[in-house]
């Protein structure tokens, strides 16, 4: 509808308009991370001075050095990466199975297990409850309260169960008249073919995942064993709230020279990475998985 | 499967209970799938809501929920008695209510201005850096607005003094007043480009037909905009927004939680935030449990208020 348009002054005064609102748009979304970049390359002595803008003006690696030296994050940063993969592997094997089972129209149990699960969509326990519970079931300061608890998304099995619906069941049937049974149907047949939905919740589950505090907060705040790279972070991040007005004196960082000012920014890049890297994949799945829910709905 | 033989009611029961079972076995592989799923989700779930009881009790830790003392509606007494709930409840309502009216305004506008945009370069590379904030964590969020916001070399006090808007850098963590609009700007800074997502999904299903058709009646871009796009989105928009409603009270806790400090804790408490310090640092369980069942029941409430008040005007339902 574009190109056939006149374009008179007004046309082009509007362009110029969203041009530069688009700009704007990209700078003060990517100033901030790129600023922190900046900082956490820079002297720690010399971030101090103020006016590091996005590239550092004396460049090391100092702070790097020094966060990675800190036991807390190394074991944060092995829990989150297997809180993330086992979390992911589960998480869609988990949703994968229970969607297949409730798509099969012949399954008896299919309309109230459907039923049971929709339910769950609009109500929760809340928060005291659900850590009643998990005191109750012993779960808290142990490492499978990230696994457990997030075992199944119902989103997600509803999200995978819609694609199976689009699959054509003649596969199903073919299978089934060679001998297979239900689990081989569902091993060989459906997981292949449902790859795309799949790599989308998958990176739904990674992301929720890797960025997820609050349950250390909560469940493990007690056991730094089982502490995750955001939940250190969100330690230092607290102790440094309010710039210079308040700050909690943390062992570990007063034994180091390097202020924390720096090693927040530091540490702010290392849990950023790695979203940075799945990130082309993120938008192409999320984008799609995010506009089917839509038309769905 | 056997035919039935005779007319024998008793033997067609029999049947009828046994190709039950024979197919439940045939499905077998289908229940060993589910069933597990079916068991977790009944403790995950639906035991938790058997746990809201406990606001009615004076639950202490160590006996099961049947061995409690019943306390009837003290809870909630103690409750609306409690001043805090008060400010909390203000500060609740005044963030939820900020936050919907700008998360539905800009993401539209911004939405709309993508859509007008010509190049498609450019506007695809401002829809991926635009993304971009939704994937990271509120942490590394909290971080980055705090650092904006310092008072030694953040950025917008270094902008504000260069365009001698202010004299000396202000300290924004620390006041109470600027907290709301903190919270509400960085929801905005986090979540504006992925929000105009389902807007966009939207305009792109707009008739193109439309567009023409008004091209020959000869109407200019703003009213395509005014006319055409905006009705075009209108049924997403509104069930989004009275979706939406219905979390009025239940925003999470996660943004103020990371971005308040107890020097602003009169503007940044909010109630899951207040449930959390009662609840659980505190160990009243029970009244922690009873801020929840206010806020879960509050919620249903707003979504029928909202719903109702669309039906009246439409004289369509969304729920």
């Amino acid at each position: 509808m574009q190109g056939t348009m006149r374009r008179n002054t007004g046309d082009k005064v509007f362009d110029t308009f969203i041009y530069i609102f688009m700009t704007i748009v990209a700078i003060v979304t990517l100033y901030p991370f790129l600023n922190v970049l900046a900082i956490s390359f820079n002297d720690s002595v010399d971030t101090v001075r103020g006016g590091i803008t996005i590239y550092p003006r004396e460049f090391t690696l100092k702070n790097y050095e020094t966060i990675f030296g800190f036991d807390g994050l190394l074991v944060g940063f092995k829990n989150s990466v297997l809180r993330t993969v086992i979390g992911t592997a589960i998480g869609v094997l988990s949703a994968s199975m229970m969607a297949y089972t409730l798509s099969r129209p012949d399954f008896q149990a299919r309309r109230w297990m459907s039923v049971a699960f929709a339910l769950t969509m609009y109500f929760t326990g809340g928060l005291i409850p659900g850590f009643l519970l998990m005191k109750n079931l012993g779960l808290i300061g142990t490492f499978s309260v990230y696994i457990i608890p997030a075992l199944l998304s119902v989103w997600n099995v509803f999200v995978v169960r819609s694609y199976i619906d689009g699959l054509p069941y003649a596969l199903q049937e073919s299978a089934k008249i060679d001998g297979a049974n239900d689990w081989t149907i569902f091993w060989k047949v459906i997981l292949p073919l449902c790859q795309p939905v799949l790599a989308t919740i998958a990176l739904f589950i990674a992301v929720g995942h890797w960025n997820s505090w609050f349950d250390t907060y909560l469940f493990n705040n007690r056991s730094p064993e089982n502490t995750t790279l955001q939940y250190e972070l969100m330690k230092v991040l607290l102790s440094t709230q309010t710039g210079n007005n308040y700050r909690d004196p943390n062992a570990q960082q007063a034994i180091s020279a390097v202020s924390p000012e720096s090693i927040k920014m530091a540490i702010t890049i290392v849990v950023t990475i790695p979203i940075l890297m799945v990130y082309p994949f993120l938008q192409k799945y999320f984008v799609k998985g995010m506009t089917l829910g839509a038309v769905k709905s | 499967m056997k035919p039935l033989t005779d007319g024998n009611q008793q033997t067609g029961l029999a049947n009828k209970k046994n190709r039950f079972w024979s197919r439940a076995f045939q499905q077998r592989y289908l229940y060993m799938m589910s069933l597990p799923f079916v068991l977790w989700i009944f403790i995950f779930s639906y035991v938790p809501v058997w746990g809201w009881l406990t606001a009615f009790q004076n639950y202490k830790p160590k006996d099961s929920i049947f061995n409690q003392k019943w306390v009837g509606l003290d809870n909630f007494i103690e409750l609306f008695q409690d001043e805090r709930f008060y400010i909390v409840l203000r500060n609740t309502l005044a963030m939820s209510t900020m936050g919907l009216v700008v998360s539905f305004t800009i993401p539209v506008i911004f939405a709309l201005l993508l859509n007008e945009m010509r190049g498609q370069f450019f506007k695809r590379s401002v829809q991926t850096i635009s993304y971009l904030p939704h994937f990271v964590s509120w942490v590394v969020v909290a971080g980055l607005v705090s650092k904006m916001l310092s008072t030694d070399g953040g950025a917008v006090n270094q902008l504000l003094i260069y365009l001698n808007i202010i004299d000396s850098p202000i300290q924004f963590m620390a006041k109470g007043e600027w907290f709301w609009s903190i919270v509400t700007l960085s929801d905005l800074w986090k979540e504006m480009g992925w929000n105009s997502i389902i807007f966009l999904a939207a305009m792109s299903g707009i008739d193109p037909e439309l567009y023409e058709a008004s091209t020959v009646d000869g109407a200019g871009r703003f009213r395509k905009m005014w006319h055409i796009t905006l009705p075009g989105i209108r049924t997403t928009f509104m069930v989004l927004f009275i979706l939406s409603i219905g979390h009025l009270v239940s925003i999470g806790f996660e943004k103020q939680f990371l971005l308040g400090n107890p020097l602003v804790s009169d503007y940044s408490e909010v109630l899951d935030l207040y449930a959390l310090k009662y609840g659980i640092q505190m160990s009243r369980y029970s009244y922690g449990t009873a801020i929840g069942i206010f806020n879960s029941v509050v919620s249903i409430l707003l979504v029928f208020i909202a719903n109702g008040i669309y039906k009246r005007v439409t004289k369509e339902s969304i729920i």
